[in-house]
């Protein structure tokens, strides 16, 4: 059980969640919340954007009913949280570039932090949010609002592409992994997804994702996956 | 027997264990098949062992992918499911977790689904094959199979066999026959009367009746103009269905004289209780492990409080009462 220090919104249906505590994490990890008793009936899935010494935060969207719940939560409010779960982003070395797109921006954040100096790039349809926080750690920070930010991405000029956002974007990213390793790049891509989940660790198969090796789990093998190890159904 | 201390008072001996076909299950909460993968995820959380027993995820002959599509949508007080049975196989289970199985101290239940008949008896024959092999160097992987002819989110066999008792009654025959393991046939909401598939299924030699399965339901994105679920239809789960569940569990109780494993929508110390009143022998826990990961030993914490409140020493002396 956490204790909330703020949240704060940041644009339209976005807010900036700090609770205070003791937790840990790593990149691209999630923990699932709860600020209700039974009802909603499934805790939500929301990614590590920051981990401080005495407190975690998160970005997330309001677009239903768990949401909205976080939403009206004020400083001294309780919420439960459990994790971190799930194999995060890996710990690399080289060329790298942080793809966010609208509320996929959160765990990059953590990784801009851990990985100083690459080069992050943001995309948002409308208004966009949390720009400032990136600025001291990226090498080059591209923010985008309206277009299609990976079209701002050269990913040949990489070692490592950091991506996280609408499933459009994943697999456009993914295309685009496929277009540079034909044309020589090593560069390694890695896609966060962002799956429905029930229980956030690995028994229920809600969240099952297609890989070329069979089917796996987004909360318990990923949520990140290489992407070219990912079949896109649609 | 577990013993409690009680303030003021000497150890108060609260017995909640229950034999069914022979199987001791030490307390009446059992994971329910499809929120408890087989056990591992949530040993991290607390003892399995602690629970009276663990219903895995429901295994096919052959290893299926599950369905496309969105798999979850929550509705009031519940969620729809449409996994449609994504699992390994019973080679795979039997390989990867037999051993974990035999480590484990609770009672141990393979859910058995299938997608045709064939299908349900061979998968029988090898967990009772498997079952021989363990036996003949003194080990246990399985106590229980539990025959799943109502899983809706399967186009085949599943519940295709769990609406009409007729169509049930050759299966749970053939998989009578193909396995002395203990047998409790899952029963769905959906058939076309429950307590009438209750009794077939103890003609045929079933050990006890599993119910309530999830009940088919639907959501629609109105703005998309479809169903949510590319199977059209889902299984609605939670404590929106536990009036249901209640009352089934209550209606096949009366009916029959097989032991009766209820669940449906448990999410309280206080659920267990009704069920276990309207004669279920255990229940099974199942979307409230999503709404709580420690959900076996709250339930078994808030139990024995119950018990000692009300001053019962036993579930057998409320088991059955309405």
């Amino acid at each position: 059980m956490g204790t909330v220090i703020s949240n704060e919104q940041l644009a339209d249906n976005v807010y900036h969640l700090r609770v205070g505590g003791d937790y840990s994490g790593e990149m691209g990890q999630f923990y699932m919340l709860r600020a209700w008793d039974n009802y909603p009936v499934l805790s939500r899935p929301l990614s590590i954007h920051q981990v401080g010494e005495d407190s975690i935060d998160f970005l997330y969207h309001v677009v239903g009913e768990g949401t909205e719940l976080f939403a009206k939560l004020t400083p001294g409010d309780p919420i439960q949280l459990e994790g971190p779960f799930g194999s995060g982003f890996p710990k690399v070395e080289g060329r790298i570039a942080l793809v966010g797109g609208g509320i996929g921006i959160a765990p990059l954040m953590y990784c801009a932090r851990e990985l100083p100096g690459c080069d992050v790039f943001l995309g948002y349809s409308r208004e966009p949010f949390a720009t400032e926080q990136f600025r001291p750690y990226a090498d080059k920070l591209t923010v985008d609002v309206g277009g299609l930010i990976l079209d701002s991405v050269d990913f040949k000029a990489y070692d490592h592409v950091f991506v996280c956002g609408p499933h459009p974007m994943l697999k456009a990213a993914q295309h685009k992994a496929a277009a540079a390793q034909s044309e020589g790049s090593r560069v390694n891509v890695y896609l966060s997804l962002e799956n429905r989940m029930a229980c956030g660790i690995g028994a229920c198969l809600v969240c099952s994702v297609s890989c070329k090796d069979g089917q796996r789990k987004a909360c318990a093998d990923g949520p990140v996956f290489l992407a070219e190890e990912v079949v896109f159904h649609d | 027997m577990i013993r409690t201390e009680t303030s003021g008072a000497a150890d108060t001996k609260l017995d909640l264990s229950t034999v069914i076909a022979g199987v001791t299950f030490k307390n009446p909460i059992v994971m329910a098949s499809g929120t408890f993968g087989f056990g591992r995820e949530y040993a991290k959380f607390y003892d399995v062992n602690e629970l009276g027993g663990i219903s895995g995820k429901g295994l096919t002959l052959n290893p299926k992918a599950g369905n496309p599509g969105v798999r979850v949508y929550e509705t009031p007080s519940g969620m729809l499911n449409s996994v449609g049975l994504e699992n390994p196989g019973i080679h795979a289970f039997l390989k990867k977790e037999g051993a974990y199985w035999e480590s484990l101290d609770t009672a141990r239940i393979v859910n058995l689904g299938g997608n045709t008949f064939e299908d349900y008896v061979t998968g029988a024959e090898l967990i009772q094959q498997d079952a021989d092999r363990r036996a003949e160097h003194g080990t246990k992987a399985v106590d229980m199979i539990e025959l799943n002819i109502s899983c809706p989110n399967v186009k085949e066999g599943g519940i295709a066999f769990g609406i009409r008792t007729c169509d049930a009654r050759e299966l749970v025959r053939a998989v009578r026959g193909a396995t002395s393991l203990p047998l409790s046939v899952k029963l769905s909401p959906n058939a076309e009367d429950i307590a009438d598939m209750a009794a077939m299924c103890q003609e045929e030699g079933a050990d006890a009746v599993s119910l309530i399965n999830t009940i088919s339901g639907m959501k629609i994105d109105v703005r998309r103009r479809r169903s949510v679920f590319n199977n059209l239809y889902a299984g609605l789960s939670g404590p929106a269905i536990k009036p249901v569940a209640l009352r089934m569990v209550h209606q096949v109780a009366k009916r029959v004289s097989i032991p009766v494993i209820g669940m449906g929508g448990i999410a309280s110390a206080t659920d267990i209780v009704e069920f276990i009143m309207a004669g279920a022998a255990v229940v099974q826990v199942g979307t409230y492990n999503f709404m709580n990961m420690r959900a076996g030993r709250d339930l078994l914490t808030g139990l024995r409080q119950f018990m000692i409140e009300e001053n019962i020493s036993s579930l057998d002396e409320i088991r059955g009462i309405i």
